[in-house]
């Protein structure tokens, strides 16, 4: 909301934002094995960005961000929605998940699971919902300040 | 621990339904937090606490701790958020259009 | 053959294309599409006379319930067929008849036909069902359809009043016959009626056996218009005309009339269930015929008139259910007349009735007005239109050569009969059966001749009505026209219909009396017997007081007018919504605090007192996993800031102390092993800890709490309650565990789901469908909060809310 211009904390936020964010994607990859997942994953990322919201305002966020939040989590129930109606094009039930390795050029045997595609769209989901919600309310603050 | 944590969850209990049967819309949010806040930790006890390692397979382990309540109160902690978001946008919009956050004055007309 | 249990559902299936006919094929009348409904349905019975005539019932059970022992049996025997043909027969004529009633330009015509046909369906079900937990489904459908076609023109108040009053009357008896069902069933363990009349002897000596009998008779007497329950019929009649020809004076009102005869087998010989029915027949047969001499209104009228011939049904049937005191034998025979004439009764007044009503529907559609103060000279205007009221009305005044001549006389024989009878206190009262029956009859032959003089007879006042007066379109006469010639053909060949329809149906009233004993066939001429001199009287006396109306009609005018039987209703309804509404008021206060006290005081109340009288307390530490010195800090610090937030002066520091408390519930998960649990209450807290600075910016300083002290003292009681219950429960969990966990399996997660983190696993993989859910709620929501802020409806501002 940018009440002071704090140089000390615009200053730390640029630099801890990239921290937050890095750390979130690792939270959320590291999901599978490790504490995280899609939840805490998300949340992180939300947390970055309310970070961006509170040390600068809510038009450099924007200007920032080109994401429509709303989209953003309608875009994530979607694909959750989807992996679950995938696994019924091979005769299995509703959201069954499947798992195996693949052998990638680069990166050599690379585990994978469907699961992950699920969990993005729960990350997509609680990103896109959290931050709409702190966004709506803060543009409400700044119409109720004019 | 498990008879502690009893306690504790009570006294948190009582705490929020003291606020959630308040005249302020604010308090009962307040309330409403705690009291949920109490319902995750008595889910956790309920499931047992400290039976185990950390619910990550690993080599070193053979017991965990019980995982199912974790997962409940996963979930019971994101909608949680939304809950509280949607319930302080309410509290506030309905005194920006009330003109008031008491609950006594919410009563709503007689023809209703 | 096999399809015929089939036939309830055709019209409730086709009901379903009603409207798309009425939307997609707006030129055509909807009654056109509807008709051939009951034109087939009645040819499909018609093909099934011969079968059961032979006395073999079509029966046919689909298991619908069967964990309930609930089944779906068609039972078809010579009394379900009598009703089925007449609900299809007159159903074909009636919508044949709406066709020229309803015009398709100004009524809602998909409406009628669907409701319509939800009756039609309704009440085959209702005949055709064995299952008397099926019998009561469809017969609460009849109320239903009844209640809808009586409110089809709800615009007009009196059709509300009519409905409501239907539906409340008929509804009651329904409950109170639902729960005689359960009596019943309950004593022999069966849903079946057949069943049920196999182990007749099992209810006859039960504790139980007369409040079932009474409250299934109440259910019978409200849905037949029995006295004193009848008030709801002339209110029917606000009904369109084709619906009270079809409902209200052939099928629906008659349901009372099948329940009694169908259970006579169960009931019958018993001397209550004589008084009851008999007595109760013979007093509506009285009234109603008294009270319709009364009306100026055509269709009143009838209304009363038919509350008056449903007594006479009921009275003869209770009559002839003293033949089951005596058992099958060759003395009994004599008693049958009753039955015979009850059946034979039925079908007539189906006829007569039936075209009377289409009759004054006519009268009604071509004047304008029903009020026979009004009418008058309609002779010359509506030629056929008279001739049919003439045959109409003097079938039901019971004079030759119409049908209603020969049951009115084997309904003076029964009762001759009956009297003679030594049994039951009729040695003492039997002879008030004719004596009552006599004077009713000179009631409905003056209100019979009413109909049909006091309307075509006399002088036309043409400035009287609001319309030009011709007679009615040809669609429009020919239903009465062919109950008419059924009239007339039945007088001359009652025993065809004796033969085929009305001996079957004796014979499943009354099962095993045929076999012993043969009725005599009904003849017009039985010489000059006391019956006939009965009638001669009725005749003679009832032309007189015919003529002298005007002189003693007077005499009405002293009845009481406040205590009614309707005022009682109006009164009793008034009373009811007042009570009710003062008690709702009383707890409903429109304050939140008070319905979230009763939810928690059920809650400590109900869990509390389980505890307490199951004695189920056990408290067992030894399980209990270590303490720490750390945790016990930890604990106090959570309590501590939860305090903090309760006694908080200042916004800031109650955000301050929730947040305190979400950091510290962090710490506790993770030392309980859960670290998932920690960084995502970690993050959330963070968040929400801004989410309620963001707000706090709209909402008002923190005010301290000014209440009353009993207030706060309550409050402070029912969250220590709650508080208290909360320890117990969690002690209870500790201590009792009566299932294995089922989380052994999901330690499997990695070779299930290919995962290490086992609370990811759930979430994902095992529990994926949880997860979606619960993304899809959090998003609702997001939506909500979305809503709330952009889409503000301002216009509601000035509605004056804050008064």
């Amino acid at each position: 909301m940018g009440l002071k211009n704090d140089v000390i904390l615009q200053t730390v936020t640029k630099v801890a934002v990239f921290i937050i964010l890095a750390f979130s994607i690792h939270l959320f990859i590291g999901g599978h094995h490790n504490p995280g997942g899609g939840f805490v994953g998300g949340l992180a990322v939300v947390s970055a960005f309310t970070l961006l919201l509170l040390a600068f305002d809510l038009k450099s966020l924007r200007a920032g961000l080109i994401i429509n939040f709303e989209i953003l989590a309608i875009v994530g129930v979607l694909i959750a929605v989807c992996t679950g109606m995938s696994s019924l094009l091979f005769n299995e039930p509703f959201l069954n998940q499947i798992f195996g390795t693949i052998n990638l050029p680069i990166l050599g045997e690379t585990e994978f699971a469907t699961a992950v595609i699920f969990d993005t769209g729960v990350a997509f989901a609680v990103l896109g919902t959290a931050l709409s919600i702190i966004t709506t309310i803060s543009e409400d603050i700044c119409k109720w300040r004019q | 621990m498990e008879t502690m944590m009893a306690i504790v969850i009570g006294i948190l209990f009582s705490i929020g339904v003291y606020l959630l049967l308040c005249q302020s819309l604010l308090r009962i949010i307040l309330g409403i937090s705690i009291i949920s806040h109490a319902t995750n930790l008595l889910i956790i006890t309920m499931g047992g606490l400290k039976t185990g390692g950390p619910p990550l397979i690993s080599d070193g382990f053979f017991s965990y701790t019980d995982p199912l309540p974790q997962a409940l109160i996963l979930t019971a902690i994101v909608i949680n958020f939304a809950l509280t978001a949607f319930l302080l946008v309410l509290a506030y919009r309905s005194y920006a259009v009330l003109g008031t956050e008491n609950m006594e004055q919410l009563r709503g007309n007689d023809d209703e | 053959m096999s399809w015929l249990y089939l036939i309830t559902l055709i019209p409730l299936l086709y009901a379903i294309l009603v409207p798309l006919f009425y939307k997609y094929l707006p030129r055509i009348h909807t009654g056109w599409f509807v008709l051939p409904v009951p034109v087939v349905l009645f040819a499909c019975l018609m093909k099934q006379i011969p079968f059961v005539a032979k006395g073999s019932p079509f029966v046919h059970t689909v298991s619908w319930i069967p964990s309930l022992n609930i089944n779906y049996t068609t039972y078809v025997d010579g009394l379900a067929l009598t009703f089925g043909l007449i609900i299809t027969g007159i159903g074909a004529l009636v919508v044949l008849y709406s066709i020229y009633y309803l015009f398709k330009e100004r009524e809602e015509l998909g409406n009628f036909y669907v409701y319509l046909l939800l009756f039609m369906g309704a009440m085959l079900g209702v005949v055709f069902s064995d299952n008397i937990l099926v019998l009561y489904m469809f017969w609460e459908l009849t109320s239903v359809s009844s209640f809808l076609l009586i409110a089809f023109w709800y615009q007009r108040k009196g059709s509300r009043y009519g409905a409501q009053k239907s539906l409340l009357i008929t509804v009651f008896g329904g409950f109170c016959m639902f729960a005689g069902f359960l009596i019943l069933a309950n004593i022999t363990d069966t849903f079946s009626i057949q069943q049920m009349i196999q182990h007749t002897d099992k209810i006859t000596g039960h504790l139980l056996f007369i409040p079932a009998m009474i409250l299934i008779l109440l259910g019978a007497f409200t849905k037949s218009a029995q006295f004193p329950f009848h008030i709801w019929l002339p209110d029917a009649m606000e009904a369109p005309t084709p619906v009270s020809a079809y409902l209200h004076s052939a099928t629906m009102v008659k349901a009372g009339i099948y329940l009694i005869a169908r259970l006579t087998p169960i009931f019958g010989g018993n001397m209550t269930w004589f008084w009851l029915v008999s007595g109760i027949g013979l007093i509506t047969l009285f009234w109603g015929s008294f009270s319709a001499v009364k009306q100026v209104d055509l269709k009143a009228m009838l209304a009363y008139s038919t509350i008056s011939q449903l007594g006479m049904i009921v009275c003869l049937l209770g009559l002839g259910s003293v033949a089951m005191y005596y058992g099958p034998g060759k003395g009994t025979v004599l008693y049958l007349t009753a039955i015979l004439a009850a059946v034979f009764h039925l079908i007539n007044h189906s006829t007569f009735k039936g075209s009377l009503f289409m009759v004054v529907g006519i009268i009604d559609h071509e004047t304008g007005t029903r009020d026979i103060r009004r009418l008058g000279g309609l002779m010359s205007l509506m030629p056929i239109t008279f001739t049919l009221a003439i045959i109409g009305s003097f079938s039901m005044a019971g004079l030759p050569p119409f049908n209603g001549f020969l049951s009115k006389e084997l309904f003076f024989t029964a009762l001759l009969n009956t009297s003679q009878l030594e049994i039951f206190h009729l040695g003492k009262w039997g002879l008030l059966f004719p004596v009552v029956a006599w004077i009713a009859s000179i009631f409905t032959f003056i209100y019979c001749m009413i109909i049909a003089f006091k309307a075509f007879m006399g002088k036309h006042y043409p400035h009287r009505l609001v319309k030009k007066t011709h007679e009615a379109p040809w669609g429009m006469l020919l239903p009465p026209i062919l109950l008419a010639f059924l009239i007339i053909f039945f007088f001359f060949n009652p025993n065809v219909l004796a033969q085929y329809l009305i001996i079957p149906a004796i014979s499943s009233i009354l099962p095993g009396f045929m076999e012993t004993g043969s009725i005599e066939p009904i003849k017009a001429w039985h010489g000059w017997t006391p019956e006939l001199f009965m009638t001669m009287g009725v005749v003679g006396l009832g032309f007189v007081l015919f003529i002298l109306l005007p002189k003693w009609s007077k005499l009405y005018g002293w009845l009481p007018v406040r205590i009614t039987l309707n005022n009682i209703y109006d009164q009793a309804l008034i009373v009811t919504e007042r009570i009710s509404e003062r008690i709702t008021r009383k707890y409903m206060t429109g304050f939140i605090r008070d319905y979230l006290s009763y939810i928690l005081l059920f809650f400590v109340v109900a869990l509390g007192g389980a505890i307490l009288t199951l004695n189920s307390f056990t408290f067992n530490p030894i399980t209990n996993s270590p303490i720490r010195v750390y945790e016990i800090i930890l604990c106090l610090t959570l309590v501590a800031s939860a305090l903090l937030v309760l006694f908080a002066r200042n916004r800031i520091v109650a955000i301050i102390g929730l947040g305190v408390m979400g950091y510290l519930i962090t710490g506790i998960f993770v030392i309980f092993r859960a670290p998932d649990l920690a960084l995502t209450q970690l993050v959330v807290e963070t968040v929400t800890t801004v989410l309620f600075l963001l707000c706090f910016y709209f909402l008002p300083k923190m005010k301290k709490e000014i209440s009353k002290l009993g207030f706060k003292t309550s409050n402070l009681l029912i969250s220590l309650g709650v508080g208290f219950l909360v320890t117990i429960m969690a002690l209870l969990a500790q201590g009792n565990r009566l299932f294995l966990p089922i989380s052994w399996f999901y330690e499997n997660a990695y070779e299930l789901a290919g995962a290490k983190n086992i609370v990811n696993a759930i979430l994902v993989d095992f529990r994926g469908f949880d997860t979606m859910l619960e993304i899809l709620v959090f998003c609702i929501g997001g939506i909500g909060v979305y809503t709330l802020i952009k889409l503000q409806l301002t216009g509601r501002k000035n509605n004056g809310l804050k008064e």
